[in-house]
């Protein structure tokens, strides 16, 4: 069997190149995918630790963490969606009205 | 506990949920679309309903229950009622404002709604999952309503900016939370709570645990450094919503944070002060040095939101349990001035920005003029905000830095002191607009009845709190001490 700690570091380092990727990439798509991977990580983080202790709250986290992604993720396209048909841009640099 | 009583306990998510329903519902079977007056009413209803079952709740001197991982206790219940307050303003105001503006308003007014009800869910919340359920259900509602203006490019920069960076908060959150399960294996608070040690690896981890929970939390409360979409969010956002932030949903991000970190992190409580009481520095002095320079007022006031969470967090981070000042009281007492307050200059806004189209500080010139009442509602509300006696964010104040004092804070202190100062050359730079400068529209500034009504409430509060402070500093004390009983 696999030990546990394999999988926590495994998702540490999915972890840590959503959230690299978030800050270098400019796309509002691509920083969307980076978002899911770090919570997939995530996912992948509760789902071992459920294991480890042999209770199921992990495995029903899982569950509720990926419905609330798919809820996210169908508002956030939406809001890009209207972005785009404005301006015809998905780039976040290119999205700056507002500015001090 | 039989299905009644957990009826009982559960009445205001329970009238909120259906109200929102009902809301979504009569404004979809319309054949006539009113704009929004008939949702609005309905939900303004709802909302009474909902005030009604929490202060009942309340007063019927319930102690801490647990119902379906949400605790009925005063804690949640003070925060329930600030969001339904909150809420019930905004959608008061928000009839005459959004007139016109956009073509779904039953939906904007069910949002709201649902906005509140996910405060009430977040602030209860006992549980991890329930932390998390709560804060992102809050999140969700609250990007749709930042971005609510279709066809305004503003609007919807603000809603992608709050969306990308509220994503990436809730995701750290959640490795936050996630590693607080796998040092205990359990997700309930009060379990962590007595599982977690204060010793060696298991210190390493919870300090770790805290700062991704904090991404969550801080995000929500826009304390620095997780601020950065709050003044493109507020100065985008329609200026209702914008109120609706600064108030309710950054008191969810606080009210969240204390229970999580007091209940499920008591024996950290030395690092998480720390912590926090470096945030509550950084933001203070962040958000006042940059409010100085805004000309544009909801951007003003956005910056003077970021400074004033940095006040507020000074409740926690000088939490003393059994002191004179616990700290708890003061942050509450804080958030209860800071609603009415904020809420009520926001409402000002609103009246400018309809009147005039403008939200620059050129537009306020020469207001005692041309619309006297506006311009004395809005130094009450600046005064508050800048906390001069005797209006309330002067007990708000007074509270949170006595706590910090009698922790022996000094630093803290006199940090917060000299940004008290820098604050109130802000807020009295409006003033001093309002009343000395001349202005070339002399046209006289109409107010439609429901932000008149809107104003009053808030203006009238902010006098309440601040002449009869008693009884609310008396409903707060009990209700921090059953908090502090139970998880410390």
């Amino acid at each position: 069997m696999v030990p546990t700690h394999y999988y926590l570091i495994l998702a540490a380092i999915i972890f840590s190149m959503g959230a690299l990727g978030v800050l270098v990439r400019r796309n509002a798509l691509i920083i969307f995918m980076c978002v899911e991977m770090m919570l997939n990580a995530v996912n992948l983080t509760l789902v071992a630790l459920a294991n480890q202790w042999g209770n199921l709250s992990g495995q029903v986290f899982v569950f509720i963490v990926m419905a609330v992604a798919a809820a996210e993720v169908a508002i956030g396209l939406a809001i890009v969606m209207a972005i785009v048909r404005h301006k015809d841009t998905i780039n976040v640099e290119e999205i700056n009205l507002l500015k001090w | 506990m039989n299905a009644l009583d957990i009826l009982q306990l559960l009445s205001p998510e329970l009238i909120l949920a259906l109200t929102g329903f009902v809301v979504v519902s009569v404004d979809l079977a319309m054949r006539r679309r009113d704009e929004g007056r008939t949702a609005a009413t309905i939900a303004l209803l709802g909302l009474g309903g909902a005030l009604v079952a929490t202060l009942l709740l309340a007063f019927a001197g319930t102690s801490t229950v647990e119902a379906f991982t949400l605790a009925i206790d005063p804690y949640s219940l003070f925060f329930k009622a600030l969001a339904i307050v909150s809420v019930g303003l905004v959608i008061l105001a928000s009839i005459s404002f959004m007139r016109g503006k956009s073509r779904y308003l039953g939906e904007y007014y069910a949002l709201l709604v649902f906005a509140a009800l996910a405060i009430s869910l977040a602030v209860s919340a006992t549980n991890l999952v329930m932390v998390y359920l709560g804060i992102e259900f809050l999140s969700i509602t609250s990007y749709i309503l930042a971005s609510y203006f279709r066809q305004d490019l503003r609007s919807q920069e603000a809603g992608v900016k709050y969306f990308l960076y509220g994503a990436v908060a809730g995701a750290v959150m959640l490795y936050g939370i996630s590693l607080l399960y796998g040092a205990t294996g359990s997700v309930d608070l009060a379990t962590v709570g007595a599982l977690f040690s204060a010793e060696g690896d298991q210190r390493l981890l919870g300090i770790a645990a805290i700062i991704l929970l904090l991404a969550g939390f801080g995000f929500k409360a826009s304390l620095v450094p997780f601020h950065q979409w709050a003044p493109d969010t507020y100065e985008g956002a329609p200026t209702p919503i914008t109120a609706f932030l600064s108030t309710a949903s950054k008191a969810a991000g606080f009210a969240v944070a204390g229970r999580v970190f007091m209940v499920a992190l008591p024996n950290l409580v030395a690092d998480w002060t720390a912590i926090l009481g470096s945030l509550a520095i950084l933001s203070m002095t962040l958000g006042n040095l940059v409010a100085l320079k805004q000309t544009n007022l909801k951007r003003l006031l956005a910056y003077s939101s970021i400074a004033q969470a940095g006040y507020i967090v000074l409740g926690l981070a000088a939490l003393n349990p059994g002191g004179d000042f616990d700290g708890v009281g003061g942050l509450l007492i804080y958030l209860l001035a800071y609603l009415f307050t904020n809420i009520g200059a926001f409402l000002v806004v609103m009246a400018i920005e309809q009147h005039s189209g403008s939200v620059d500080l050129a537009a306020y010139n020469g207001l005692i003029k041309r619309a006297p009442a506006l311009a004395l509602w809005m130094t009450l509300f600046l005064l508050s905000l800048a906390g001069i006696p005797p209006l309330a964010g002067f007990f708000g104040k007074f509270f949170v830095f006595a706590a910090v004092v009698e922790r022996n804070l000094l630093t803290l202190a006199a940090i917060a002191a000299v940004n008290a100062v820098v604050a109130a050359f802000y807020y009295l730079n409006i003033v001093r607009a309002m009343f000395f400068v001349e202005s070339e529209e002399q046209k006289p500034v109409s107010v439609a009845a429901g932000l008149s009504a809107a104003l009053a409430i808030s203006g009238i509060m902010v006098l309440v709190i601040g002449i009869a402070a008693q009884p609310f500093i008396t409903w707060i004390s009990r209700s921090v001490e059953m908090v502090l009983v139970s998880g410390m």
